[in-house]
C-alpha cells in the first residue's frame, strides 16, 4: 500500500508541476514569446479567430524569427467579458512568460487590459481589435499601444461627408446600448453636427435583441423631415433588424455604422440583403481598395487560408495584422533586443512609422494611431457578393479627429447623451 | 479520528506553504479564484447538501454584493457614492443575506426543479436590470477599477496578501457550515430536507427554516462575490450572466454534493481545467475539451470528485483489511463495514 500510495503520490506531483511549468521552458533568450489574445467562444468567435489569422499571417511574412531569435506564439480565448479577458491576459503573463502580448478583440476587454498593463510594466501590449476611445485616452499605460484607429476615429469623416456631400442635415440614430457603439456615434455626430447637422432621436436597444418591432414602429417615414437613418448594429442585430425593417416595410435611406458592414453582416441571406446595396458606411480597411499594399495583404490570407479563411480580411484580420506587425517591425529594428524591461523596443515603436495595407500609421503620445480612414459604400459584384467599395480615403484622421486634444476633451467621454445635437 | 485530524492539518499547512511554491499566477489565477469562486459555490453545496434546495441564483446573491461594494468604495461617472470601506463592506454584506433572504421567500414554496426555474428567472432578471439600469449599475459597463482596501499598510490587492485574504475567508466560512450543521438549526434543516412533513408535525416552521438557510447562503456568497470582485478589479453585467450562473453549478456538480469541501475541490478543477484546455488543444475547439471532462466526471461518478475520492478510500481500505485479514493478523479490528461507519 505504501508503495501504491508513493507511486499515485509521484504520479500527482509530476502532473502538477508539469502544469505549472508548462511552458517555463521556454523562457530563453534566443526565444521571443508572443502571446495572442481574441474572442474564439461567444458572439464574436469568427472575428476572434480571424484576428489570430491576423496575427500568423504578419509571423509568416517575417520568417517566425527575429535576428536569428524564434518566434513562439501561445494564443489565448477571451468570450467578450473584462472579466475572462483579464483571466486570459494573466495566464499569458503570468503563467506563460509572454514578452509581447496582442488583444484584446472587444471595447470593454480593452479599457479593462490597459489598466493591467500598468501592473504588468515588464510586457509590451499592443491593441488587437478593441477600438473604444477610452482605452488610450484615459489615463493610459505607458506599455500599452495601440496601432489601430478606434471607434471614434472609423466614423469621424462620415459625418462631415453626409452633410456636404449628400446634403443631409436631420437623422435619428439605431443603436445597441454599449461602448462601442457610444464610440461610433460620438465620433460620427463630432463632426456631423459641426457641419450643421441634427440628429432627432437616438434608440437604445440591448445586445442581442431580437424583436426589433416597438423601434421600427417609432420610426419616422421616408419623405418625411428626416433624411435617414444611421444604423450602429453589428453581426446577427444588425441582420435581424434590417430584416425586421424591410418585412415592415420600412424606406427611410441608411447609414451604417462599421459592424453594420462586416462581411458577417453583408454575407447574411434573406431579406436584410435588399436594404443593403447603397448604403454608405466608414471605417479602416475597404474590401475593394486596389492600393497595393492592400491587394498583397488580400492575396497573402487567401493564399495562406485558402477556404478556411473569409472570402477577404475582416477588420479584424487587418487590426491584429497590424499591430503584430508593428511588434515586429520594432523589434528588427532593435535586434530583438527585450532588456531594460523592453526600452529600447518601446523607443522604436514610440517613433515607428508602419507600413500597413492601408498606407502609413504612426502613433502619438497617447500610443494611438493616426492612420487613414475610407468612407465606403456596399456594392454588389458580379458574382451577387456584396463587398464594400471606397468612395474617398481620408488621410491621416488622429485620436483627436483633427479638433485638436483641447476641443476633444471638451467633448467628454462617449455615453447614451453625450453627445446630442437635436434640431 | 486522529489519523483525519492529521489529514486537515497537512491540508492547511500545505494551503499556508502553497505561495511558496508557485508563481503569482498560480497564487491569484488560480489559488484565489478558487477560494473565492469555491466560496459562492460553498453557498450553494450548503443549500443543497443540508436543505435540499438547488438554487441557480447564488451568483447573483454574489454580484450584488460585489456590486455595492463597487458602488461604495469605486465611484465611476457619477454613479456610486464613496465610503469608508469597513461600512461597504458591512452594507454589502446586509445587502447580499438580505437578497438571499428575498430569494428565498420567493423560492421556499416550490421544490426541485421549480425552485430551480424560479432561481434561474431571478438570475436572468438581475441581469437585465443590470444592463440597462444606469443609475445604479452603469450599464453594460459598470464598475472598474475597484482596488481592494489597504489595512495597516497591508495591500490586499498584492497576490501574496490577496491569497491568504482569500484563504482565511474561506476557512472561516467552511469552519462556518461545519459548525451550522451541527447546530439545531443545521439538524431541524437536514430533518426538513429529509421529511418536512414530520418536522412540521413536531412544531417547525419549515418555510422559516429554509428561508434561514437562503439568507445563510446568501451571506456566504456575498463574501465570495466580494473575493471576486476584487480578484478582477471590476464587475459588469457579464459577471453575473448565465454563464458565471452555470459555471457555479458546474463547480459544484464537478465536487459533489456529498461535503462542503467538494465546494472547493470543485472550483480547483473548474478554474484549471478552464485555464489549461486551451493548452492540449486545437484553439477552436477548447470548449470542446472542458465539455468532455465535465461529462466524464458526471458519467463516471455521479456524485462528483468528492463521491469519486470516498469510493476510492472505501476501496482501499477494504481492500487492505483483506490483505490483513489473510496475513491472519488481527483482522477484526478494521474490517470493511467499519471503516464505512467511520466516514
Amino acid at each position: 500500500m505504501k508503495h501504491r500510495s508513493i507511486r499515485q503520490f509521484t504520479g500527482v506531483a509530476v502532473l502538477a508541476s508539469a502544469l505549472m511549468s508548462s511552458t517555463a521552458l521556454y523562457a530563453q533568450d534566443d526565444v521571443i514569446h508572443f502571446g495572442g489574445l481574441a474572442t474564439l467562444e461567444g458572439a464574436f468567435a469568427e472575428p476572434g479567430a480571424d484576428g489570430l489569422r491576423g496575427m500568423e499571417l504578419a509571423f509568416e511574412e517575417f520568417g517566425w524569427e527575429i535576428d536569428g531569435k524564434e518566434i513562439e506564439f501561445t494564443s489565448a480565448s477571451s468570450d467578450g467579458t473584462p472579466d475572462v479577458a483579464l483571466e486570459s491576459a494573466r495566464r499569458l503573463i503570468e503563467q506563460d512568460d509572454v514578452d509581447i502580448l496582442v488583444g484584446p478583440l472587444s471595447g470593454s476587454e480593452g479599457i479593462r487590459l490597459a489598466q493591467y498593463a500598468k501592473e504588468q510594466t515588464g510586457t509590451t501590449f499592443l491593441n488587437g481589435g478593441s477600438a473604444a476611445v477610452e482605452t488610450t485616452l484615459v489615463d493610459p499605460a505607458e506599455n500599452f499601444y495601440r496601432f489601430n484607429t478606434d471607434g471614434a476615429q472609423w466614423t469621424a469623416p462620415l459625418g462631415e461627408y453626409l452633410v456636404e456631400e449628400r446634403g443631409w442635415d436631420n437623422i435619428v440614430i439605431v443603436s445597441e446600448d454599449y461602448s462601442f457603439p457610444y464610440a461610433q456615434i460620438f465620433g460620427f455626430m463630432a463632426t456631423y453636427c459641426e457641419a450643421g447637422g441634427t440628429v432627432s432621436d437616438k434608440f437604445f436597444v440591448p445586445v442581442g435583441n431580437n424583436d426589433y418591432s416597438s423601434v421600427i414602429a417609432q420610426l419616422p417615414q421616408a419623405g418625411g423631415d428626416v433624411d435617414g437613418m444611421y444604423v450602429v448594429l453589428g453581426g446577427s442585430d444588425a441582420v435581424n433588424f434590417l430584416t425586421q425593417y424591410a418585412q415592415m416595410g420600412g424606406d427611410l435611406p441608411i447609414v451604417g455604422g462599421t459592424n453594420a458592414v462586416d462581411q458577417t453582416v453583408l454575407a447574411a441571406r434573406g431579406q436584410a440583403r435588399q436594404l443593403l446595396p447603397g448604403v454608405l458606411a466608414s471605417g479602416p480597411i475597404s474590401d475593394n481598395d486596389d492600393s497595393e499594399a492592400w491587394t498583397t495583404f488580400v492575396e497573402a490570407y487567401r493564399d495562406h487560408f485558402g477556404e478556411e479563411g473569409l472570402p477577404s480580411p475582416s477588420v479584424f484580420a487587418y487590426n491584429y495584422y497590424t499591430s503584430t506587425k508593428a511588434a515586429l517591425t520594432a523589434l528588427q529594428k532593435v535586434g530583438g533586443d527585450l532588456s531594460n524591461d523592453h526600452a529600447d523596443l518601446r523607443e522604436a515603436l514610440d517613433t515607428l512609422e508602419l507600413e500597413s495595407p492601408t498606407g502609413t500609421v504612426t502613433i502619438n503620445e497617447n500610443r494611438q494611431a493616426t492612420a487613414a480612414i475610407y468612407i465606403n459604400e456596399i456594392v454588389e459584384d458580379e458574382e451577387g457578393d456584396l463587398t464594400t467599395e471606397p468612395l474617398m480615403r481620408v488621410e491621416s484622421v488622429d485620436q483627436f479627429l483633427g479638433l485638436g486634444e483641447d476641443a476633444y476633451m471638451e467633448l467628454g467621454l462617449p455615453s447614451r447623451d453625450n453627445p446630442s445635437c437635436p434640431s | 479520528m486522529t489519523r483525519r485530524t492529521l489529514l486537515w492539518c497537512a491540508a492547511g499547512m500545505g494551503l499556508i506553504a502553497y505561495p511558496l511554491l508557485v508563481n503569482n499566477f498560480w497564487l491569484v489565477q488560480i489559488g484565489g479564484r478558487t477560494l473565492g469562486f469555491g466560496t459562492i459555490a460553498l453557498s450553494l453545496v450548503f443549500l443543497v447538501a443540508y436543505g435540499g434546495m438547488l438554487s441557480l441564483a447564488q451568483m447573483t446573491v454574489a454580484g450584488v454584493a460585489g456590486y455595492a461594494v463597487a458602488y461604495f468604495t469605486a465611484p465611476v461617472a457619477g454613479v456610486g457614492l464613496l465610503l469608508p470601506w469597513p461600512l461597504a463592506l458591512l452594507i454589502a454584506l446586509a445587502l447580499a443575506t438580505l437578497a438571499g433572504l428575498l430569494i428565498g421567500l420567493l423560492a421556499v414554496r416550490t421544490l426541485g426543479i421549480y425552485t430551480l426555474m424560479i432561481t434561474l428567472a431571478i438570475a436572468m432578471a438581475f441581469y437585465f436590470l443590470t444592463l440597462q439600469n444606469y443609475a445604479i449599475f452603469n450599464g453594460y459597463t459598470g464598475f472598474s477599477n475597484v482596488q481592494p482596501p489597504v489595512v495597516a499598510g497591508v495591500d490586499f490587492s498584492r497576490a501574496l496578501p490577496f491569497y491568504y485574504l482569500s484563504l482565511a475567508i474561506a476557512a472561516a466560512c467552511y469552519g462556518a457550515v461545519r459548525h451550522i450543521t451541527r447546530t439545531p438549526f443545521g439538524l431541524a434543516l437536514q430533518g426538513v430536507r429529509d421529511n418536512p412533513r414530520r418536522l412540521r408535525s413536531l412544531g417547525y416552521d419549515v418555510a422559516r427554516v429554509r428561508v434561514v438557510a437562503f439568507a445563510i447562503a446568501g451571506l456566504l456568497a456575498g463574501l465570495g462575490g466580494i473575493l471576486n470582485l476584487w480578484l478582477n478589479g471590476s464587475i459588469s453585467p457579464a459577471s453575473v450572466g448565465i454563464n458565471p450562473v452555470i459555471d457555479v453549478l458546474m463547480a459544484a456538480v464537478l465536487g459533489g454534493f456529498l461535503h462542503p469541501i467538494g465546494a472547493y475541490v470543485g472550483a480547483l478543477v473548474f478554474t484549471v481545467v478552464d485555464n489549461f484546455a486551451i493548452n492540449f488543444i486545437a484553439r477552436e475547439r477548447f470548449n470542446t475539451l472542458i465539455g468532455l471532462v465535465f461529462l466524464a466526471v458526471v458519467l463516471f461518478s455521479p456524485d462528483g470528485i468528492t463521491g469519486l475520492l470516498r469510493r476510492g478510500r472505501i476501496w482501499l481500505e477494504e481492500k487492505v483489511a483483506r490483505l490483513n485479514r489473510r496475513r491472519g493478523r488481527n483482522a477484526g479490528s478494521s474490517s470493511p463495514m467499519q471503516s464505512r461507519q467511520e466516514t
